[in-house]
């Protein structure tokens, strides 16, 4: 105990010393319920660099933070000695309008970013909420309904500044869009939740603001899923060029207390010209309208209630899918869900194969995890073909199909992850045996928030 | 040798005698890719005709420790495909089946041997495209693009092939075939598609690819405007995108490329330019008919001496001839050249325009510009006769100021072609140590013994050496042995 508290007492001086900007962690901190024993916040690269240093020299488990959005989805950390808060390093350090670029500070925010690029009509596109950090929307992959035509953050990101575990500085990538030189380190930084490094900057790829926009909705009856499905499949396959197709299927209770019943929503926003997406508006309109099911369509300037956003829910669980597979996808939903007795909303990017399955606080933990395997064991075999498949099925040799889609818990309450085990959090992840080898070589005491990722 | 010798029965007993060769004169026939310059016989190479062979054929090199190189089509224009002088080279061209085509998910899965454009061209009856469009799409492999992380003339807007790869199966160093990605474009843990993609077939070897298909779109409109220089030109360039207008494509030529085109096919581009840059508009009707409009009052106020457009595809194929043609043509008016492939920010185009052009000045040597200007990407031609030394020397001088050039600016020493061979020892002048050292953690994981392509990209290879093993206390899941901790 001697040493331990010894050690203990030679740590925050080093740490102070190596960012001056270091605090004791309290409940507020807490990870995943593990309350860390500091909180630094650097004020620069080298700062943070100087502090990952220190960490490592007393091989503490440093859990980075920005917002602190996503630190409650997925795993728990299984130590959370020093939490490094981004927040200090929250600089647009540069706009190059001209080149379409912005290179900033991992602790700069969304909102506040996107005001600096307005001024000269420009945007970053990814869809976030104002106040997380840029650092977290990358670190997290988060991707909102312009994930359809624009990607996420790994396909926007083009240079990245990262302190490793070990405390050295690594850059990847650089200022200019084109650029295949080296190995994309930010590629794999994207969506890797903190677990390989802290990110520190970042340089983007900008794009115009649009003069207009507009959004397309269909509103089809609970009888008409199949005729829904077939709309958002028009919508993401046409060439009138959506920037989201969206799926808004809100859970049974909530249409029972609507008046006019409206079972499923297809939302597809139409970025461009004023008169360009007045008249992409208009066909885009009667393309949705053509699919059958009477639905009642509508364009608007504003977007329709619950865009992009998540119910407030305890259970989010992705499923990814072929988007010919959509209507078997919703029916496998439908049934898991009847048999599991939860009621879920779906929502999410459908027309890029991206659906959330949301489950809320009241639901049993039992009922819950039943439901996620459940939808896993139907989706494992293949959502049916669309009708109509092409002819060039009749051309493939029919070698083995590899994956088309995964059913991921990405949040859910303690119980429900423990019950699941990182078995039923994830399913077959493809890679993992690759993925467990890149962690190894950046962080092979695995110090950086240990237990977050986990696969089988 | 030995082991190489040794490795010829098996090989032949997985590919079939007709797709092993030993003879020294075939060998010879892979000695480089479309980078010449660079050349090494590789001591075996081998025609695999599926995944499962390929497999078999790396775990066979794996066993031996004998290295191993990939190749789809050999265009490639930075040796990335080189041979191993001491190593097998395992040629995918046998494997050119596109598997599927779903146009209502937007995907197509392919061999890794199947050109780039046989996938656009399988697509079209379903109204859609492949979007990566490399100048050598008639013939470069799907499977070489990924390798590459190929570009094209209309990336600017649509990206490049890591952004339409939605899904791999590879072949790993140590010869397991797994997939990466989920075949969606969704991600669970880590990016290893992205990751995997444009690593210079130094990661493994592709043997499927599921890709992303567009629809084709509504309209394609091209203008080619004519200019006394190339900062006129530049000039419309950057006025275009400040006018907050995306193109397809954004291609400059300078006069002496355009000679040299005229010269090859008789593209008939404006008598006496100075530059000539292509504009190409794609996209739904409402939204294209504006933008040629502004397009071409820009191009105008640039000081255009002469705009022409095109919005059918056989006028539109008049207007490109020259740009596609270029490379090939500025070979018929100089022994040699070398392509660079250098990138800068949009903003300093003009500067770095300048600069080569007084570099190649001092130095007495004749440099063509073709460029997507769109994006910064300069492929500034280096011409010289690879018969005299001096000359060759002073053009190899020159490329490399040229990069120094593109990185003073803040930009790349390569924005398509790759590192390969041909630049890895420019790779310390854009990434210091650290970085290096940060990349290559990736290739241990990946390739711990270093066999798949080695001495490509980095240049100095770092030692992956045994993993430390202290470990803090396991996660409750990983003890209860549900899991494990990546």
């Amino acid at each position: 105990m001697d040493t331990e508290r010894a050690l203990a007492a030679a740590v925050r001086p080093a740490l102070a010393s190596a960012c001056p900007a270091l605090r004791d962690g309290d409940a507020l901190d807490a990870v995943g319920g593990v309350t860390p024993s500091f909180v630094g916040l650097p004020a620069s690269t080298a700062e943070a660099s100087a502090l990952l240093r220190v960490a490592a020299s007393f091989g503490l488990a440093v859990v980075p933070r920005g917002a602190g959005h996503g630190l409650g989805w997925g795993l728990p950390p299984t130590a959370c000695d020093l939490v490094v808060d981004t927040s200090a390093m929250d600089q647009v350090i540069e706009h190059a309008a001209g080149d379409l670029v912005a290179r900033v500070q991992a602790g700069a925010t969304i909102g506040q970013v996107a005001s600096v690029l307005a001024e000269a009509g420009q945007q970053l596109v990814l869809d976030a909420p104002a106040d997380a950090t840029v650092g977290g929307v990358i670190a997290t992959g988060t991707a909102g309904p312009r994930r359809f035509r624009y990607g996420s953050p790994r396909d926007l990101l083009i240079g990245v500044t990262a302190v490793r575990a070990d405390g050295v500085v690594a850059h990847a990538g650089g200022k200019v869009v084109k650029n295949v030189a080296g190995y994309d380190i930010g590629k794999l930084l994207a969506g890797s939740q903190g677990t390989l490094a802290l990110i520190t900057e970042a340089t983007f790829r900008l794009h115009p603001l649009p003069p207009a926009v507009a959004w397309v909705t269909a509103e089809f009856g609970p009888a008409d899923r199949g005729a829904a499905a077939v709309a958002l499949q028009s919508a993401a396959g046409s060439a009138l060029v959506p920037s989201a197709v969206e799926l808004d299927w809100p859970p049974s209770s909530a249409q029972a207390s609507s008046r006019a019943p409206r079972a499923l929503r297809v939302g597809v926003l139409l970025e461009g010209t004023l008169s360009g997406v007045a008249e992409r508006a208009r066909l885009m309109s009667e393309l949705l309208a053509s699919a059958g099911g009477s639905p009642a369509v509508a364009v608007g300037e504003a977007a329709p209630p619950r865009w992009g956003q998540l119910p407030s829910p305890s259970t989010v669980i992705r499923v990814s899918f072929w988007v010919s597979g959509l209507a078997g996808v919703l029916d496998a939903v439908a049934a898991a869900a009847a048999g599991a007795g939860v009621r879920p909303a779906v929502t999410g990017s459908a027309g890029a194969g991206a659906l959330y399955a949301c489950l809320d606080p009241g639901t049993e933990h039992d009922a819950t995890v039943r439901f996620a395997l459940s939808l896993r064991e139907r989706l494992a075999a293949g959502p049916p073909a669309a009708a109509g498949r092409s002819a060039a099925e009749a051309s493939g040799s029919g070698g083995p199909r590899g994956p088309r889609g995964s059913v991921v818990v990405l949040a859910a309450p303690a119980p429900v992850l423990a019950a699941a085990g990182a078995d039923g959090v994830y399913g077959p992840v493809p890679g993992a045996p690759l993925m467990r080898a890149i962690k190894d070589q950046f962080d092979p005491d695995h110090r950086m928030f240990p237990g977050r990722l986990a696969a089988i | 040798m030995g082991s190489i010798q040794a490795l010829v029965p098996r090989m032949k007993a997985i590919c079939g005698a007709g797709n092993v060769i030993t003879d020294p004169l075939e060998l010879r026939t892979y000695e480089c890719d479309g980078l010449t310059a660079h050349r090494s016989i590789p001591a075996l190479v081998v025609l695999p005709g599926s995944a499962d062979e390929v497999a078999a054929v790396v775990t066979e090199c794996a066993r031996a420790q004998v290295p191993f190189v990939a190749r789809g089509s050999g265009t490639g224009l930075s040796g990335g495909a080189m041979p191993h002088a001491g190593g097998v080279l395992i040629v995918l061209s046998r494997m050119r089946t596109i598997l599927e085509i779903d146009p209502v998910s937007r995907r197509a899965v392919v061999e890794p041997g199947v050109t780039n454009l046989a996938v656009s061209k399988a697509a079209a009856p379903f109204g859609m495209f492949y979007a990566p469009d490399p100048s050598s799409q008639v013939v470069c492999s799907v499977g070489g693009n990924v390798a590459e992380n190929s570009g094209g003339a209309h990336c600017l807007k649509h990206g490049f092939t890591v952004h339409h790869v939605m899904g791999l199966e590879i072949v790993t160093p140590a010869g397991e075939l797994t997939w990466l990605g989920d075949g969606t474009g969704v991600t669970t843990g880590y990016d290893l598609l992205g990751a995997f993609t444009g690593s210079e077939g130094t990661l493994g070897i592709v043997t499927k690819i599921v890709v992303k298909l567009m629809p084709l779109p509504e309209v394609v409109h091209t203008l080619l405007a004519a200019y006394a220089t190339t900062s006129d030109g530049g000039r419309a360039v950057s006025d275009i995108i400040a006018a907050g207008i995306v193109p397809g494509a954004i291609e400059m030529m300078d006069a002496l490329s355009i000679t040299a085109a005229e010269a090859a096919v008789q593209c008939n581009y404006p008598a006496g330019a100075g530059a000539v840059l292509i504009v190409e508009l794609d996209g739904p009707a409402a939204e294209v008919e504006a933008e040629v409009a502004t397009v071409r009052s820009l191009c105008e106020a640039a000081g255009a001496t002469e705009i022409r457009a095109a919005d059918d595809p056989a006028e539109r194929a008049v207007i490109w001839a020259g740009r596609k043609s270029a490379f090939a043509a500025v070979g018929r008016i100089s022994p040699s050249f070398i392509v660079q492939d250098g990138v800068v920010p949009r903003t300093s185009l003009g500067a770095v325009l300048a600069t080569i052009a007084s570099l190649a000045d001092e130095a007495g040597v004749r440099v063509a510009n073709v460029f997507h200007a769109g994006d910064g990407n300069l492929h500034p031609l280096v011409l010289y006769n690879d018969a005299s030394p001096a000359e060759t020397l002073a053009a190899e001088e020159l490329s490399g100021k040229i990069l120094d050039a593109c990185l003073e600016q803040g930009g790349s020493i390569t924005g398509e072609h790759g590192v390969g061979v041909d630049k890895s020892r420019y790779m310390p002048k854009m990434f210091n140590a650290d970085d290096l050292d940060t990349m290559q953690l990736v290739r241990c994981a990946f390739d711990p013994a270093q066999l798949c392509n080695p001495g490509k990209i980095f240049p100095t290879p770092r030692l992956c050496g045994e993993v430390p093993g202290h470990r803090r206390a396991p996660h409750p899941a990983v003890a209860a042995g549900q899991a494990e901790i990546f």
